[in-house]
């Protein structure tokens, strides 16, 4: 593919904004991690920023193939798959509620 | 098993064999060739099980043509009862309590099926090597990737182990290891297969689609896959044909386009050798060539990482060791929960996309990345409606080269995404695409792809059926399998 270099005003990543996503995106990462992280994201940003080349104002964004649209469907109770069953693939279960650290003191 | 899905079923139809032979037989098989790495899980004794039913009710008459034949699932579809592990540590003992609609459907049809194909995690890859359960290994060369991400049902079929397996496509994973392969796999029109029930990764992207020696199979596959289903939100309600008696047309006045760009810079010359010569195949049936022009899809890569990785970073939010999957064994509080949880549940390639797809979403790049994508990606779709003006389907490569070998591109994300620039336009615009084998460079496959218009899956897998009648490229199979 033919590489097209536009400025498009975003600086490399470092570590610092890779910690910000990493936090965002409610990952762990360690030191090392970090760095790589910084590295490969700020390439696959560069190849990202390709995208600039091509004009697009006035276009209209295309969430979805058009033909498929979004299809609500009716307001009813179903009852399909029944709590015991998706309870039982929980890590942590107790009386019939899902078990998390405490995050009210 | 170097029967096609049409072939067994003449021989379940005359007694020549049992559906619960087949099954011995697929198992062995797979068994006998482990060292492809194609399976994640198999459910033996419910497969044998299933295929004693079926005998049984194929003597009470009325069997279907897909009824006792043995298949493989794609690890990213929901079976109840039997493990889904999307090649991921996140779900590596996740049992789900519903089937995947796909499933569903083909169980009625009467697929046996007999376990569940390694792929790349939660489908992220272009290679299976981002596979929690390791690599696939190629059939026609062992120390070569079989494509991804849905590489192991590929080579499973490639390999002769099943006659068909299911697949997903959210940027060429069907059709990119069944080129590599040297099977056909189709991904139908968005919306045209329901998506309940398959692990999402990027849900204006995800497709379910078969995967089988032959376009004739796909066609039997894909009509018991297809089909309105209540349960997601985009899918179709537009009737199936009935797509393996469309089969058989001549393709004289077939406009087939072509974009000229897409057989030079950066396709292995050998591989559009090959393509070429599958162009004048198609001449010689009645064919006729049009030059079409495609000039946003050359921009189609940068698009797709933005909205793939998008789509992504906010489907697999689910993943928080609440309520299903993995969860770190030791933690402090509850973020510190979520955190540990996702970091050891999710393998590298996934967290980067992941991290991609958050920064593109964050606050102050939502409109210069995610909105100008989703702008470029009209742009893209609007180029395949010109070119469907001038032609009825599209030709040209599937991947830029042949099968590499596995740990060539692993350590390079960028250089292994640019390895989809053929099938992710295609996803990014929602319409239905094949490959088919077409050929060889330097012993390994190469494959067509057939692109068409919305909903004109019956026109591709003609097409395909066609190449097949007068070519043998879809009968080789690789050595010692």
């Amino acid at each position: 593919m033919r590489r097209i270099n536009v400025a498009i005003g975003l600086t490399a990543l470092d570590a610092k904004d890779i910690e910000k996503v990493a936090h965002l995106a409610r990952l762990g990462l360690s030191g090392p991690e970090r760095e790589a992280y910084a590295q490969e994201l700020s390439r696959i940003l560069d190849l990202v920023s390709q995208m600039n080349a091509v004009a697009t104002d006035g276009v209209e964004p295309m969430t979805h193939p058009d033909a498929a649209g979004l299809r609500l469907r009716s307001d009813a109770v179903a009852d399909e798959i029944d709590r015991e069953r998706l309870l039982a693939v929980a890590p942590q279960t107790r009386d019939g509620l899902y078990l998390v650290p405490r995050v009210i003191e | 098993m170097t029967l096609t899905i049409t072939k067994i079923a003449e021989n379940l139809a005359a007694g020549r064999c049992s559906s619960r032979e087949l099954v011995d037989d697929v198992l062995a098989r797979i068994k006998t060739h482990a060292v492809l790495n194609a399976f994640i899980t198999l459910d033996e004794e419910a497969a044998r099980r299933h295929a004693e039913a079926a005998d049984r009710a194929r003597r009470a008459g009325g069997a279907g043509i897909l009824a006792g034949v043995p298949i493989a699932h794609k690890d990213i579809f929901c079976t109840a009862g039997v493990k889904t592990t999307c090649a991921s540590r996140m779900l590596a003992d996740f049992v789900p309590p519903y089937d995947a609609t796909v499933v569903r459907k083909m169980k009625a049809a009467g697929c046996i099926m007999v376990g569940k194909t390694n792929m790349d995690e939660f489908a992220m890859g272009s290679s299976n090597e981002t596979s929690h359960f390791g690599p696939v290994r190629n059939p026609w060369d062992r120390d070569r990737v079989p494509g991804g991400s849905s590489g192991g049902s590929a080579a499973a079929v490639a390999g002769r182990l099943v006659p068909a397996a299911t697949g997903t496509d959210t940027g060429g994973s069907i059709r990119q290891p069944a080129a590599l392969c040297g099977i056909t796999g189709l991904k139908p029109s968005y919306g045209r297969v329901s998506r309940y029930g398959l692990v999402a990764f990027a849900s204006s992207l995800d497709q379910a689609g078969p995967m089988a020696q032959t376009a004739e199979d796909c066609a039997h596959l894909l009509a018991a896959m297809a089909g309105f289903d209540e349960h997601d939100a985009t899918s179709l309600d537009v009737p199936v044909p009935d797509y393996a008696a469309q089969l058989g047309g001549d393709l004289k006045g077939l406009r087939i386009g072509v974009v000229a760009e897409h057989f030079a810079d950066g396709v292995e010359p050998k591989v559009a050798e090959a393509l070429r010569e599958a162009l004048r195949e198609y001449e010689r049936q009645g064919a006729r060539l049009v030059d079409v022009s495609l000039p946003n899809s050359a921009h189609a890569v940068p698009c797709y990482y933005v909205l793939a990785p998008a789509e992504a970073s906010s489907n697999l939010a689910r993943y928080d060791g609440v309520r299903y999957g993995f969860r770190a064994p030791e933690y402090q509080d509850i973020e510190d929960m979520y955190k540990k949880t996702r970091s050891q549940g999710f393998g590298p390639e996934v967290k980067r996309r992941i991290m991609v797809g958050t920064y593109a979403l964050s606050a102050g790049y939502y409109d210069a990345y995610y909105v100008k994508a989703l702008r470029l990606r009209r742009l893209i779709a609007d180029d395949f409606a010109r070119a469907f003006e001038r032609c009825d389907i599209l030709a040209g490569p599937v991947s830029p080269s042949t099968a590499f070998p596995l740990g060539a591109k692993n350590t390079d994300p960028v250089s292994m995404y640019l390895n989809d620039i053929f099938t992710i336009p295609i996803n990014l615009a929602g319409l239905p695409a094949l490959s088919l084998p077409a050929g060889f460079a330097g012993g390994l496959p190469v494959g067509l792809q057939l692109v068409g218009r919305y909903l004109d899956e019956a026109r591709l897998l003609n097409a395909a059926h066609r190449f097949q009648q007068a070519t043998d490229w879809h009968t080789r199979v690789p050595a010692g399998f």
